[in-house]
């Protein structure tokens, strides 16, 4: 199957290729198509009862946030050691490490070992991270067919399209358009809405392309330090036939995956599914700590780990955008966050969508790209309330804003992109706004005359009027009235 | 959980930039709820905008003018009660994370520790109780998002409602859910923001209440905006003025 280039926002509208740049466009055709909105809305509330449920003792999800945020921070606090220490001990275990700065870098080293082994196909188990380097599409370009066996992932691949979440790829899609995607692209499909039938299908289809495939491939949940071990999370079965049955693995992740004890791992795991879908434990959940052992009836002869940066030391590097990487990848920020909800995750047109894309992605492809995404929240904080690590979201976005508005200070290294939403008029704007609010005789004669002109304020104020009335000032302001009362007025 | 301060006997009153311009009345009201609690009201005349504008827009350094301007004016150690969870979150939250590191942050922090959002302060620290005066009413009321979640204050609002008796209060469909508002991002994504006010707007027409309330003047310039442009009767008021008009004080 090869990879096409054109990704379908919905049905009606392509836009090639989805880009953040064209956020705008991406948005407002999601918001025009009634099924789409109709899919992520329902499933969405699905997500958000599950995780609620989940966490229905509330001193409990208290506890489990605080611990999983303090891990996560500790484990970043020592990270250039972590990664050293992993590094030994996956050796120590026969898992070869490879180091990837770039996409372009982690597709060479999968490239290299694929032709070492003269590989024809890959089977992959779930992975962002093999998303973020365009893996697949890189492959084909060697003559390499990647195959996804996650059944979302396998949908959206079906479409030649992109995953739409980052746990649920296929979210976007209800049962009516999964039968209709198989019927456009399987033989010997009769449509159907049943979702066991649906799954039964897909999972026939792929049992014997693992039986085929030269290597496997997959994410990484946790890598933990002290023990060279690699955890991977799943519900279908599909990681273990990656990581078991070829005789290749290759896990590829972000640096910042790993921890630094095994005690660190069942924490953050169980927070990790409770809030991704309210599992207290997920069907299965893989440790791999070599490869196959002298005496072992299966398993991968080669065990390879890439750990690849990808801007993330970028994030790294400055303390405050550094809990940017204390993230576990729950996608709990994208099921309670007002605009995903409404536009989907395709609108984004980044790997990673939602809030935690928002502010993990001008890291990987710099502000000038993102920049309209850092904007496109209402700051409403649903995001960071179910955070189960405590990202403070909001605050990040803020953070980036300033980083796209203005140049570098002294206070912090300068980043991808720095100051490319700087715009000359609105800074006059701000700079204008600030002199006032600092110069109360000036501000109120502003204030003062708004009351003046209220009659003459236009009914259409460009953005704001599209779907409301023009505010209308009242006739007189409250330091007016004070002032008349002679109320409590001190200055 | 914060630990509040006892009933003091002076505050400050920071009425915001939206009240002053958009609903003076509601600033009047809220100077009276708490003239009602024995507490006498001190209206620094200088005060303007908290800078939020300028901070949620990223301009870090014009927001922090601005902040600095504001917490110069209210020097004695008496709690700044702010009409707005929203304008309250950036003083009491954001204007910490601007100043961090700065020689003045244990200044600045003072500071923050006595801004207080209006409904918080009534019940926490007043424990104000209400006595409803008036006819039966069906009201809903839209919590704004920083109240909720930078405040905490979401509960404080609905506690002062439920002591009026005559009152009926409908809960909305997505309660929680943002209104779409979010300063700028109005107008920076308006296609977004739009459809979130729809939903809104619908959800709180729904629940059929004759009554709409909201602690927040964003939230209100925007909800009341599309309920208009919607030709819907229903309108938002300022809970400080529903409040005192409730308990018979105008
Ligand atoms: S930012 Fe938090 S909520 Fe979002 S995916 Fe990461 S861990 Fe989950």
């Amino acid at each position: 199957m090869s990879q096409s280039d054109s990704n379908s926002l919905n049905n009606g509208v392509h836009i090639q290729p989805l880009a953040p740049e064209h956020f705008h466009q991406q948005a407002k055709a999601a918001l025009a198509d009634p099924q789409l909105r109709q899919n992520f809305r329902g499933a969405m509330d699905y997500l958000k009862d599950k995780r609620k449920l989940a966490f229905s003792d509330v001193a409990e999800e208290k506890h489990i946030r605080n611990l999983s945020e303090a891990i996560r921070q500790r484990c970043l606090s020592k990270l250039p050691d972590l990664l050293e220490q992993l590094e030994s001990n996956c050796i120590n275990n026969g898992i070869q490490v490879h180091w990837a700065e770039d996409a372009i870098q982690a597709n060479q080293i999968i490239a290299d070992i694929a032709q070492r082994h003269n590989a024809k196909e890959i089977i992959k188990g779930k992975s962002m991270v093999s998303e973020e380097i365009e893996l697949n599409h890189e492959m084909a370009k060697l003559g390499i067919n990647c195959l996804e066996s996650d059944m979302g992932e396998y949908i959206v691949q079906l479409d030649g399209d992109k995953p739409s979440h980052i746990i649920m790829p296929a979210i976007h899609k209800n049962k009516q358009e999964v039968s209709d995607t198989f019927a456009a692209h399987l033989d010997n499909f009769t449509p159907t809405i049943d979702v066991d039938e649906l799954i039964q299908t897909g999972r026939s289809r792929l049992r014997q392309k693992f039986q085929d495939a030269d290597i496997g491939l997959s994410g990484v949940n946790f890598a933990v330090a002290e023990t060279g071990t690699l955890c991977l999370v799943e519900n279908e079965g599909n990681g273990r036939m990656c990581t078991t049955v070829p005789d290749v693995h290759i896990a590829i992740t972000g640096i910042e995956k790993v921890v630094e004890f095994l005690t660190d791992v069942p924490p953050l795991y169980s927070a990790l599914t409770r809030s991704a879908t309210g599992q207290a434990i997920t069907t299965y959940f893989n440790m791999i700590t070599s490869p196959r052992r002298e005496g072992e009836l299966d398993g991968p002869q080669e065990v390879h780990l890439v750990l690849l940066d990808n801007g993330r030391t970028q994030a790294f590097q400055d303390e405050e955008m550094r809990k940017t990487l204390q993230c576990i990848r729950c996608g709990a920020c994208m099921n309670h966050c007002p605009v995903y909800t409404r536009i989907g995750g395709h609108a984004y047109g980044t790997v990673y969508p939602g809030p935690i894309g928002k502010i993990i992605s001008p890291h990987m492809m710099g502000l000038e790209k993102t920049k309209d995404l850092v904007t496109a929240s209402s700051l409403c904080g649903a995001c960071g309330e179910v955070c189960p690590v405590k990202i403070p979201i909001p605050e990040m976005l803020q953070r980036l804003r300033n980083e796209a508005k203005n140049p570098a200070t002294a206070a912090h290294p300068e980043i991808k992109g720095q100051a490319s939403a700087a715009s000359k008029t609105e800074m006059l704007a701000m700079k204008s706004f600030a002199y006032a609010a600092t110069h109360p005789a000036i501000y109120h004669l502003g204030s003062w005359s708004a009351t003046k002109v209220r009659g003459l304020i236009p009914s259409k104020l460009g953005a704001w009027t599209q779907c409301r009335s023009a505010p209308k000032p009242a006739s007189k302001t409250l330091h007016q009235l004070l002032k008349a009362s002679h109320k409590k007025d001190q200055s | 959980m914060r630990i509040y301060p006892a009933k003091p006997s002076k505050v400050y009153f920071y009425a915001t930039c939206l009240v002053d311009m958009f609903d003076p009345q509601a600033g009047l009201d809220a100077i009276t709820l708490l003239e009602q609690q024995g507490i006498e009201v001190i209206f620094v005349e200088k005060q303007t905008c908290c800078g939020q504008p300028a901070y949620s827009s990223g301009y870090d350094k014009q927001a922090k003018q601005v902040a600095q301007s504001q917490i110069d004016l209210f020097p004695e150690n008496w709690p700044v009660v702010v009409l707005s969870g929203s304008c309250g979150g950036m003083m009491h939250h954001h204007y910490r994370r601007l100043f961090k590191g700065d020689s003045n942050q244990a200044m600045v922090d003072t500071f923050c520790d006595r801004v207080f959002e209006l409904t918080e302060f009534l019940v926490n620290v007043c424990r104000a109780s209400l006595i409803d005066q008036g006819d039966k009413s069906v009201v809903v009321m839209h919590t704004s998002c920083a109240a909720r979640r930078e405040m905490n204050v979401h509960l404080t609002a609905t506690q002062l409602l439920e002591q009026l008796d005559n009152v009926e209060i409908r809960e909305q469909a997505y309660e929680s859910e943002c209104c779409g508002f979010g300063g700028t991002f109005a107008v920076r994504h308006p296609d977004i923001s739009q459809s979130m006010v729809e939903d809104k707007t619908q959800h709180l027409c729904a629940t059929e209440a004759t009554e709409l309330v909201s602690a927040d003047w964003g939230c209100l310039l925007n909800i009341n905006g599309a309920l208009e442009y919607q030709n819907k009767a229903l309108r938002g008021v300022h809970l400080a003025s529903f409040l005192l008009a409730r308990t018979g004080g105008q």
